[in-house]
């Protein structure tokens, strides 16, 4: 049940990885207040209250079927897409809330970007995969959207790979590469916050170093969200993680707390690893 | 059941009689080889059938292969002439029956897989399509003679595309509705959250990643109506002098196959076997390019 | 972030883009509706066409054998005859076939023989019917008028209901023949639908019978034919609804009779034949185009019911 800990500076040893955890948690970007969510009658979500703290990562944790992803899918309302599903309570962004009946889809995923676990690259240039998102909300001169094509593939530690082969298929690339166009592409369209539901299950372990560096460096500029059943990439990337279980959140702490000392018994008892 | 023991290894029935066993065995062998060898037959049957075909057509129109089929339009019967206006005939209806077709039948796919999915219309869509598939297609050819030769008075090579695009829609819906719905949800969702609406998705994303297979849809509803007969015989009814005129009958290669090979003259059946291997391949063809694209994608 | 100001700006003028939406839904609504429509038009033309017929004959039409041009009295017995026959003959003679060739391609034949002997089969199927219909004028009528018939005729003479049965002079033309040209169209129909099913059962099952030393044959005899037993009845079924509307692989070598007579060598015709042959003759509004196209209603009707039967067995197991 000891966890060795060396508490510099606000960095934790967990398992002998540096965690990158922030002193401070910010004011919040997105809060949720008494959220429910349902799948048919079936309800996954019971009166969830959190805050997403403004240009920091957040990290969700939990077993299966908990509700992580259903709680992501929330924020950019993909659950629109499939009839049955429904949210209540109040999900606030900038003053509105999100999953009210008037809020305009589009202008919101805008704002807020998705990564899915699965690498997606649309089957077009990896020009075209970065432009398309672009040109649904802008209008750019060629020589702006080359501009921003370049600056998305750089922030998405992508571009000295690819420079050269823009107009190539983006099917061509490795998987750790595809998910790295992936968040590019996210990017490009210079949303407020990034959602990434488990973004690198499906990828090896030198892929996935490299995305949880892209992460490090990304939430200076996005609120950044993560699902993930690795503990050890919550501890590794995460600011502030929320522990969820069978749709309940049950705590939510800085990442050092979170990891060192949980205050709820479950918590400890998920990552010590009593059950998964 | 009187008190018996039963040791382990002690099975209860006669002992095992291995003549008796050998013998079912060898039966059995026996049964398994006939029926081996007839299917193997059956195979032989089926193939060879198909050499026949193909290799009646290769002797006997072969032989009638020659510029003036190219060259010469339908003349009559000892006047040496050609297909020419036939085989215009066929590009141009089947042509712009696919033109007409295909499109219609890529958006009911379209509706069938992304938006009805398995509401009651689109189950009902479904089936309507699946019957227009199957029917026969000389029904097609007695519909669009009520609605467009009768009222309007004559045969008409419009009214044979539409026959022919008819035809076509049912084969396109079921492949494009086949092709969409093996699109990966997460591919559709990776555009929906970079905030694509919906029509965006579907024409850039779907459209983009199914191409090949509804290309190869298209391809296999052209290599249909391209060899189809009973329909046009009362819509465009077939015209023995050179006409591209869509309000006027139009001659195509089947018709004029039909009309020749029935007819007591030598040399209009000989065209006719040209005509009939003219078809062929290009029937075969469209369908083995068609194929091998649809393979090499899956 | 200075960009953010004129980013909001370009942004809402994309709002526009939204009314795409309901336009491209409302367009592929549209042509599934065209969809129903066309086929109800169908059903309607061909009835609305028919009703002279009809009207003129009553329920009897369906089973008068009367066709008589001459004196303007039509019956579809004859075609109807002719249609069911040719089509059940065919399917006596297809079905096991096609049988051999399902198991030949998916448990007999070495891997690298099952893609081209496929294929080929698939090829057989491509072919347009009017060559059919030429080979079988050509090729096969020969045939059956020189060796097959006459043989046929002298085995079941003498013997009743036989004799009368395969009677009669061997022209090589009539339903018989009309029957065995079918039979070799609705094969490969018929083949690739069984081998498509035999090839869903679970290698779990086969490998089990396989185990307790079961022969090929007894495997594909107790485990894959009752586990594909229903989609191979939709699957003849399919082919069955092919046969019943052949027109032009049947036109060329069915003799066009207007009787019906005992012998299966007799001339006939089918609903399909009928209605390519007498339609040059027949002028706009008269009775016999009435009776045409009633006839073709009725072919409608059949084909309709045989086909939804096989669309429910066959739809569950195979997306077919």
């Amino acid at each position: 049940m000891s966890i060795t800990m060396s508490a510099a500076q606000g960095s934790a040893g967990f398992g002998g990885m540096q965690a990158r955890s922030a002193e401070t948690i910010n004011e919040p970007r997105i809060a949720i207040r008494n959220l429910d969510f349902f799948y048919g009658s079936n309800r996954a979500l019971k009166g969830v209250n959190l805050d997403f703290p403004d240009k920091q990562v957040t990290g969700m944790i939990g077993p299966s079927g908990c509700g992580k992803s259903t709680l992501l899918r929330v924020l950019n309302r993909m659950y629109d897409l499939y009839p049955g599903q429904r949210a209540t309570g109040e999900v606030m962004m900038d003053g509105e809330n999100i999953i009210a009946p008037d809020m305009d889809l589009n202008a919101l995923r805008a704002r807020v970007g998705m990564v899915f676990q699965k690498p997606t690259p649309f089957p077009m240039t990896i020009y075209d995969n970065i432009a398309f998102g672009v040109k649904l909300h802008e209008k750019l001169s060629k020589s702006a959207m080359d501009e921003r094509v370049e600056w998305s593939l750089s922030r998405g530690a992508l571009w000295d790979e690819v420079k050269d082969r823009l107009n190539s298929s983006a099917m061509g690339l490795s998987g750790g590469q595809q998910q790295r166009l992936c968040i590019a592409r996210t990017i490009a369209v210079r949303p407020d916050v990034i959602l990434l539901d488990e973004p690198t299950s499906a990828l090896d372990p030198i892929s996935t170093l490299k995305i949880e560096e892209l992460i490090d460096e990304l939430k200076h500029d996005f609120t950044i969200v993560i699902v993930t059943h690795n503990m050890q990439q919550a501890a590794r990337c995460a600011d502030q993680v929320a522990f969820f279980y069978i749709g309940e959140m049950v705590e939510v702490s800085p990442a050092v707390q979170m990891f060192t000392a949980p205050r709820e018994r479950r918590t400890q008892e998920y990552i010590t690893g009593r059950f998964g | 059941m009187s008190a018996t023991i039963i040791t382990a290894g002690t099975v209860p029935g006669p002992a095992k009689d291995v003549q008796a066993a050998r013998a079912l065995g060898r039966r059995r062998h026996r049964v398994n080889l006939v029926v081996k060898v007839l299917c193997v037959v059956a195979t032989i049957i089926g193939l060879l059938l198909l050499a026949s075909i193909l290799f009646t057509l290769l002797w006997r129109g072969a032989t009638g292969l020659s510029l003036a089929v190219f060259t010469q339009t339908t003349k009559p019967p000892g006047s040496n002439g050609g297909l020419l206006n036939a085989i215009i005939g066929t590009l141009i209806q089947t042509g712009i029956g696919t033109l007409i077709g295909a499109p219609i039948g890529l958006m009911v796919g379209t509706y069938l897989a992304e938006y009805g999915r398995s509401s009651p219309l689109a189950n009902a869509v479904r089936f309507v399509s699946d019957v227009l598939l199957s029917a026969p297609s000389i029904l097609i050819g007695l519909f669009v003679y009520e609605l467009m030769v009768q009222p309007f008075g004559g045969f008409s090579g419009i009214a044979g595309c539409i026959a022919l695009a008819v035809l076509v829609i049912p084969i396109v819906v079921r492949t494009t509705e086949d092709m969409l719905q093996l699109i990966s949800p997460s591919l559709r969702e990776a555009a929906v959250a970079l905030g694509a609406p919906k029509w965006t998705v579907i024409v850039h994303i779907c459209y983009r990643t199914a191409k090949d297979g509804i290309v190869t849809g298209i391809l296999l509803a052209v290599a249909r109506i391209a060899g189809e007969t009973a329909p046009l015989l009362f819509t465009s009814l077939g015209n023995l002098n050179w006409s591209i005129s869509l309000s006027q009958p139009m001659a195509s290669l089947p018709v004029t196959i039909y009309q020749y090979a029935g007819s007591a003259f030598d040399d209009w059946v000989q065209l006719a076997w040209v005509g009939a291997l003219l078809i062929t391949v290009g029937v075969l063809a469209l369908n083995i390019v068609a194929r091998f694209a649809l393979r090499a994608r899956s | 972030m200075q960009q953010a100001v004129a980013f909001s700006a370009s942004r809402a003028s994309r709002r526009g883009a939204s009314i795409g939406d309901p336009i491209f839904a409302g367009l592929a609504r549209a042509s599934g509706v065209l969809v129903l429509l066309l086929l109800g038009s169908l059903i309607l033309s061909l009835f609305i066409g028919g009703l002279p017929a009809f009207r003129q004959f009553g329920a009897g039409f369906l089973f008068s054998v009367t066709w008589d041009p001459v004196h303007q009295i039509f019956g579809a017995g004859v075609s109807v005859y002719g249609t069911l026959l040719t089509s059940l003959l065919a399917l006596i003679f297809a079905v096991p076939l096609a049988f051999g060739i399902a198991f030949f391609l998916t448990e007999l034949a070495p891997p690298w023989m099952r893609r081209p002997v496929g294929t080929a089969i698939e090829l057989l199927a491509a072919v347009p019917s009017i060559i059919y219909g030429m080979w079988g004028f050509f090729v096969i009528v020969p045939i059956m008028s020189q060796y097959v018939e006459p043989t046929l005729i002298d085995t079941f003479d003498g013997i009743p209901v036989l004799q009368d049965l395969f009677a009669g002079p061997p022209f090589g033309t009539g339903l018989f023949t009309a029957a065995m040209i079918l039979a070799v169209m609705v094969v490969p129909f018929i083949a690739a639908t069984m081998r498509d099913v035999f090839e869903t059962v679970p290698p779990v099952f086969k490998e089990s019978a396989y185990g307790v030393g079961c022969t090929t044959w007894e495997v594909m005899r107790s485990i894959v034919i009752p586990y594909t037993r229903v989609s191979v009845v939709g699957g003849i079924m399919l082919g069955l609804g092919r046969a019943l509307g052949e027109t032009m692989a049947v036109t060329f070598v069915i003799g066009n009779a207007d009787r019906i007579s005992a012998s299966l060598f007799s001339s006939g015709n089918t609903i399909a034949s009928i209605v390519a042959l007498e339609f040059p003759e027949s002028s706009a509004g008269s009775l016999k185009l009435a009776s045409l196209l009633a006839l073709g209603f009725i072919l409608f009707v059949i084909s309709f019911i045989v086909l939804a039967i096989s669309r429910m067995l066959l739809r569950p197991r195979l997306k077919v």
